[in-house]
Formats: C-alpha cells, sequence, structure tokens
C-alpha cells in the first residue's frame, strides 16, 4: 500500500476520524513486515489490538436457577403426596381395629349393672385363687419364728 | 427460550463481554467472574431478551455498568484487585518478546486511562464497533465517543512515544 495514504489515515485515526474499514486497513498494513521506519512506533499498538481479540472466555456459565427451581418444585410435589399418603394410611388403620373392638352395649341399666357384677365376681375368684397359692409363704413365717425366739 | 436457544444466543459475543470487563477489572478471574455473572443474569431476564433489539448491545451495557460498580465497591473498601496474568516469557524468539513487550506496554498504558476512554477504545479498536454502537452502549453522544476516542489514543501515542525515546522500561 502507498505509503503516503497509510500516513494520512494514521493521522485520521488519532483524531478519530477512521471508518472501520479503514481501521481494518492500517491493522493489516501494521502486522506486515514491511512497516515504514517512522511508523514503526505505532506497530505496538495495532498489534496489540489484533491480539487483544484473541482472547476468548472459557468459563462454563452456570445456568442452574431455572433447573433449581424445576428441583425445588419436585420436592414440593414429593412431600405432600408422602404427607398426604401417610395421613391416609393412618385413618385406615384407626378406623379398622373400631369395628374390631365394638364389643356390643346393653339396653338397660339393670342388665348392665348385672353383668358387671357379674365379671367382677369372676376377676375376684381368680383373685382369691391366686392368693390362696402363696399361703405356705406364712407358713414359712411361722417355721422360722419357732427356731430364732 | 431453552438452554441451547440461549448459549446459541450468547455465544457470538460472550467473548466480548469478558474482554470488556478484563479491561475495566484487568484481573482474569474478576473479569470470568463478572462475565459469568452477567451471562446468568441474562439467563434469569430470557423471556424478556426478544423486547430488546440487539441483545449483545444490551448485554455490553450490562457487563459495564456491572464492572463499573464493582470498581466502585473495591474502591470504597479500599482493596485492590490483585492480578498476575503476566505470564513470563521464556524460550521465545527476540522478535516476539520485543513484540510482546510493546503489547504489554500498551496494554499498561490502557490501564492508566480514565475509565470511559478504556471502555470506548476496547469496543472500537478490539471489538470494532460502530460508533452509534458504542455511543448506545455508553450512553453518550457519538461526538462525545469520538472526542474520547481520539484522546484515548492519541494519550497511548503519547506515552508509546516517550517509552521509546527514554527507553524506560515499565514494570
Amino acid at each position: 500500500m502507498e505509503l503516503h495514504t497509510i500516513e494520512k489515515l494514521v493521522e485520521k485515526y488519532f483524531s478519530g476520524e477512521t471508518s472501520i474499514a479503514e481501521e481494518k486497513q492500517l491493522k493489516e498494513y501494521f502486522s506486515s513486515p514491511d512497516v515504514a521506519p517512522h511508523l514503526e512506533q505505532y506497530r505496538a499498538i495495532f498489534g496489540y489490538f489484533k491480539q487483544a481479540k484473541q482472547e476468548q472466555f472459557t468459563k462454563t456459565v452456570p445456568l442452574q436457577p431455572r433447573k433449581r427451581s424445576y428441583v425445588a418444585w419436585i420436592s414440593v410435589a414429593a412431600s405432600v403426596a408422602v404427607l398426604s399418603g401417610t395421613l391416609y394410611f393412618m385413618n385406615q388403620l384407626s378406623e379398622q381395629p373400631n369395628l374390631n373392638q365394638d364389643l356390643g352395649t346393653f339396653e338397660s341399666p339393670e342388665v348392665a349393672f348385672q353383668e358387671t357384677q357379674k365379671a367382677l365376681q369372676m376377676v375376684s375368684e381368680n383373685v382369691n385363687e391366686g392368693v390362696k397359692s402363696i399361703d405356705y409363704i406364712n407358713e414359712y413365717n411361722q417355721t422360722t419364728k419357732t427356731i430364732f425366739k | 427460550m431453552n438452554q441451547q436457544e440461549f448459549v446459541n444466543l450468547i455465544s457470538p459475543f460472550k467473548d466480548k463481554l469478558f474482554r470488556m470487563a478484563k479491561r475495566l477489572l484487568v484481573s482474569t478471574e474478576e473479569a470470568e467472574d463478572a462475565t459469568q455473572e452477567v451471562l446468568v443474569k441474562l439467563w434469569k431476564n430470557n423471556n424478556v431478551l426478544s423486547n430488546y433489539s440487539s441483545v449483545e448491545a444490551f448485554a455490553m451495557t450490562m457487563t459495564k455498568n456491572y464492572c463499573l460498580d464493582q470498581l466502585k465497591s473495591k474502591r470504597a473498601s479500599n482493596l485492590q484487585i490483585v492480578h498476575n496474568n503476566y505470564s513470563d516469557r521464556t524460550a521465545s524468539v527476540q522478535k516476539q518478546i520485543e513484540d510482546k513487550d510493546s503489547w504489554d506496554w500498551v496494554e499498561k498504558i490502557m490501564e492508566t486511562l480514565p475509565e470511559q476512554q478504556r471502555l470506548i477504545l476496547q469496543m472500537r479498536d478490539v471489538e470494532e464497533y460502530e460508533f452509534a454502537e458504542i455511543a448506545k452502549i455508553m450512553e453518550m453522544s457519538e461526538t462525545a465517543v469520538r472526542v474520547a476516542l481520539s484522546r484515548a489514543r492519541k494519550e497511548i501515542r503519547e506515552q508509546l512515544v516517550k517509552k521509546h525515546n527514554y527507553g524506560i522500561t515499565y514494570n
């Protein structure tokens, strides 16, 4: 390229009047091996700009937020399911024994009284029977008394 | 918009966001975090993205604002962003070393520029945006963009010439 035009372009460049195309021309010129000696000082500028464009963003972008809210909703749904499941199960459990333990009832209080008495009688008889079998302890006490008087 | 569509949408310009973030924040790690943050924000708002004529310009504006906020809070808490991006250049050809060296100079000179000029320079000379686009992203008029750009370019030239003339090495 003609040196004259390059000089003009450089001048325009520093006053901020070059177009993108002209700046590309300059970059091209200054990256070529034969730059005029008096323009050598500008080589670093254009070389740097060209090199600065090579740098890349290598880090991965964590696009988590959306996924995270999705997971959060799944956990909410799961906990609701578990809760309602256990509630239903508990209800079923507490209802079934009620049906089986229904032992009936008496119509008149008198009959109820008699039945209760009968039941208590039976209990006391059984208790007495049990008490009889520990009478021998008294026997034991008596014998020790006769020895250690 | 599903995840795949979103990735396809951002892939043409995600590097540009990163480079712009790095221009402002200097540290690669900080810039990566900032880019990630901006992209996640975009993803969260992806149902309204279709309302924007240019998602790229919108994303660039978001990145710019996010990074400026970052810088502001860092300064307020008196913290400096620590960076060690300057790789060592062993076993390289002499010429390449020289080139890289002067590129590092340009980079360091750019770091000394005001944030606004840095951004405009980044978008124009690195990403090759049109003035209208830059004006939109920066929320400035086109003339103001041109003026700032010219100032930034001249400042770089001045600093660079100084270094060449005095042979000062920059650390």
